[in-house]
C-alpha cells in the first residue's frame, strides 16, 4: 500500500446574484422616537451575517453609530420584498437596497435637524456618534435622538426611507446571442493538497491555500468565517455528501447521519486564506460578497489533486473511496503525475 | 399508557413531571419542562446537538430514556451562564465567531464543557476528539476548536 500526495488547483469567476438582470430586493428604514433606526427586510440571515452587514451599511450611510441601528428580518408576509438569501446576492443586492433607503432617511433626518438648528440642511453633517452639527461649527449641534423627537412630536415628519436595488435587464442580441449576464463578478483561486491511499481509495485532505477576491470586505471577520466554513462544505461535497451514494434509486439513499456522510472536526486540514479587496463599482461600499463561492473552487481543486496523486480522473461527485479504487484498478495501478 | 412520575434536578432546580413510557429526555426537556436549549437534530445519535450533562457526564438526550434520570442531575445549555454573565465558553464562542446558524452550538458548548470539566488544559487533538460526535454545517469546525482552546487558556488571547 502506498499513500500518494497530489496537488490540484482551481479558479473561479463568480457572478454575484441571479444572471440576466432583474433580481430585486427592497429595504425600508425608519427612525423610532428614541433616535434609533430600524431596517425592515424580508431577507433572511442564515448565519452568514447579513444582519450585521446590513446594519453596518445602514449606520454608515445614515452617519449614526452602529448600535443605533436594528435590523428586523421578520417576515416575508409583512416585510418589503426580497428575492431571497441565495446566489451570493445578500450583501450586494440587499446591501444596495439598504443603502438607498438609508440615504433617503438621512435626507429627511437632515431636513428635520436643519429646522431645529435653523440652518440650511446642506450645511449640516453627522459625526457618526449620534450628533448632527453645522459644518465647521461642531458646537452648533443636535443629537439624532432630539431630531427624532422633534420630527415625531413637533414637525410631524417621518424620518424614513425606501430603497430598492434592481439590476437592469440584459437584452440578448438576437443575431449573436450576446448579452451581459451579470454586472459584478467575484474571483477565487484555491490549491488543494491531498493524500490518496491506493489500497483503500481513501482521500485525506492535507492542506488548502486560497485567495478570494470579493470586493470590499465590509466585515472582515464575517468574511473569514464564511470562507473557512464554506471551504469545509466544499470538501464535504467533493468527498463525502450525496443524497444517493451508490444507487440511482432514492430508496437506497441515506436516511441518517450514519449514512449521509459529512467530515467531522478530525477531517479538516489547515487552510490559509488571503482576501483580496477590489471594490465593485456597483456594490455597497464596494462589496461583492463571499457566498457560494466559498465552496466552489474546492471541488475541482480536490478532483485535480486526486488526478495529480494517482492519475485517475473522477468526474462524478462525491469522490468516494470506491470510485477512486475502481478507477485505479481499471488503469492497472496508481500513476502519480508530475508534481507541480 | 400509564404515565410515570419523574423527579430530577434540572440545572440545579428540582423538577417533577409525568412522562409516558419510552419518552426520551430530549422531549421531556423541551416539551414538558420547556427548556428549548437542547436541539433536535436527528433523534438518533448522529449529530450531537441534543447533548446534555447527566451527573456531569456528556449524554445524547435523544437516546436517553427520560425515566433513567430519576434522582439525577441534568445540566443543559440553559444552566451554564453564570448569573447575568455568559459562561467563558460562550464568550469564547462569540469572540471566535464559532457560531453561524447556531443550531449545533448548544451541543458543541456542552461537549466542550464536559471536556474542560475533566481536562482544563486540553490539547488541540483532545478538543477535536471531544467534539467529534457533533456535526456542524456552517463553521468548518476550525473556529469552534479555537474557541474551546481560548476558553481553556483562561480567556488569554491566542494567536
Ligand atoms: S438529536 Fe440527538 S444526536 Fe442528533
Ligand atoms: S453553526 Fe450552523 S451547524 Fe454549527
Amino acid at each position: 500500500m502506498t499513500r500518494h500526495r497530489g496537488r490540484g488547483i482551481a479558479s473561479v469567476n463568480y457572478p454575484i446574484g441571479m444572471n440576466l438582470g432583474g433580481d430585486p430586493s427592497q429595504a425600508l428604514v425608519h427612525s423610532n422616537p428614541s433616535g434609533k433606526f430600524t431596517v425592515a427586510l424580508s431577507s433572511i440571515d442564515l448565519g452568514q451575517g447579513m444582519k450585521s452587514v446590513t446594519r453596518q451599511i445602514c449606520a454608515e450611510t445614515l452617519g449614526v453609530p452602529v448600535e443605533d441601528v436594528y435590523v428586523d428580518t421578520a417576515d416575508s408576509d409583512t416585510g418589503p420584498h426580497c428575492m431571497g438569501s441565495f446566489a451570493s446576492r445578500g450583501t450586494h443586492r440587499v446591501g444596495n437596497a439598504v443603502m438607498a433607503a438609508a440615504r433617503e432617511a438621512r435626507g429627511v433626518m437632515m431636513e428635520a435637524a436643519a429646522e431645529e438648528l435653523e440652518v440650511n440642511a446642506a450645511d449640516l453633517d453627522t459625526d457618526g456618534r449620534g450628533n448632527i452639527h453645522v459644518k465647521g461649527a461642531p458646537h452648533r449641534s443636535i443629537s439624532t435622538k432630539d431630531v427624532a423627537i422633534a420630527a415625531q412630536f413637533k414637525q410631524g415628519k417621518t424620518i424614513s426611507g425606501r430603497g430598492i436595488f434592481l439590476v437592469p435587464l440584459s437584452d440578448v442580441d438576437p443575431e449573436t446571442g450576446e448579452m451581459s449576464p451579470a454586472t459584478c463578478y467575484a474571483h477565487a483561486c484555491l490549491v488543494a493538497e491531498v493524500e490518496v491511499d491506493d489500497e483503500t481509495g481513501e482521500v485525506d485532505m492535507v492542506r488548502m491555500d486560497s485567495a478570494y477576491e470579493l470586493g470590499r470586505a465590509l466585515n472582515p471577520r464575517l468574511v473569514e468565517q464564511q470562507l473557512v466554513g464554506g471551504a469545509w462544505m466544499g470538501v464535504s461535497h467533493a468527498l463525502y455528501e450525496t443524497p444517493e451514494p451508490y444507487y440511482p434509486e432514492p430508496v437506497h439513499g441515506p436516511r441518517d447521519f450514519v449514512e449521509y456522510l459529512m467530515p467531522g472536526p478530525g477531517d479538516i486540514c489547515p487552510h490559509d486564506i488571503a482576501v483580496l479587496e477590489r471594490p465593485a463599482p456597483d456594490g455597497p461600499f464596494g462589496a461583492k460578497g463571499p457566498g457560494e463561492m466559498c465552496a466552489n473552487p474546492v471541488l475541482p481543486a480536490v478532483a485535480n489533486a486526486i488526478f495529480n496523486a494517482v492519475g485517475v480522473r473522477i468526474d462524478d461527485l462525491p469522490i468516494t473511496p470506491e470510485k477512486v479504487l475502481r478507477a485505479i484498478k481499471a488503469q492497472g495501478g496508481a500513476r502519480p503525475q508530475p508534481r507541480r | 399508557m400509564a404515565k410515570t412520575a419523574l423527579q430530577f434536578q434540572h440545572n440545579g432546580r428540582d423538577v417533577a413531571i409525568f412522562v409516558d413510557g419510552g419518552t426520551n429526555l430530549l422531549v421531556a426537556l423541551r416539551e414538558l419542562i420547556g427548556d428549548m436549549t437542547p436541539k433536535f437534530g436527528c433523534g438518533q445519535g448522529g449529530c450531537g446537538t441534543c447533548s446534555v450533562l447527566i451527573d456531569g457526564e456528556l449524554h445524547l438526550s435523544c437516546l436517553t430514556l427520560a425515566e433513567t434520570v430519576a434522582g439525577r442531575s441534568v445540566e443543559t445549555l440553559d444552566g451554564i451562564k453564570e448569573g447575568p454573565n455568559l459562561h467563558p465558553l460562550q464568550r469564547a464562542f462569540a469572540d471566535n465567531f464559532a457560531a453561524q446558524c447556531g443550531y449545533c452550538t448548544p451541543g458543541m458548548l456542552m461537549a466542550a464543557k464536559a471536556l474542560l470539566n475533566r481536562n482544563p488544559q486540553p490539547s488541540r487533538a483532545e478538543v477535536v476528539e471531544a467534539i467529534s460526535g457533533n456535526i456542524c454545517r456552517c463553521t468548518g469546525y476550525e473556529p469552534i476548536i479555537n474557541a474551546v482552546l481560548a476558553a481553556a487558556s483562561g480567556g488569554r488571547a491566542r494567536a
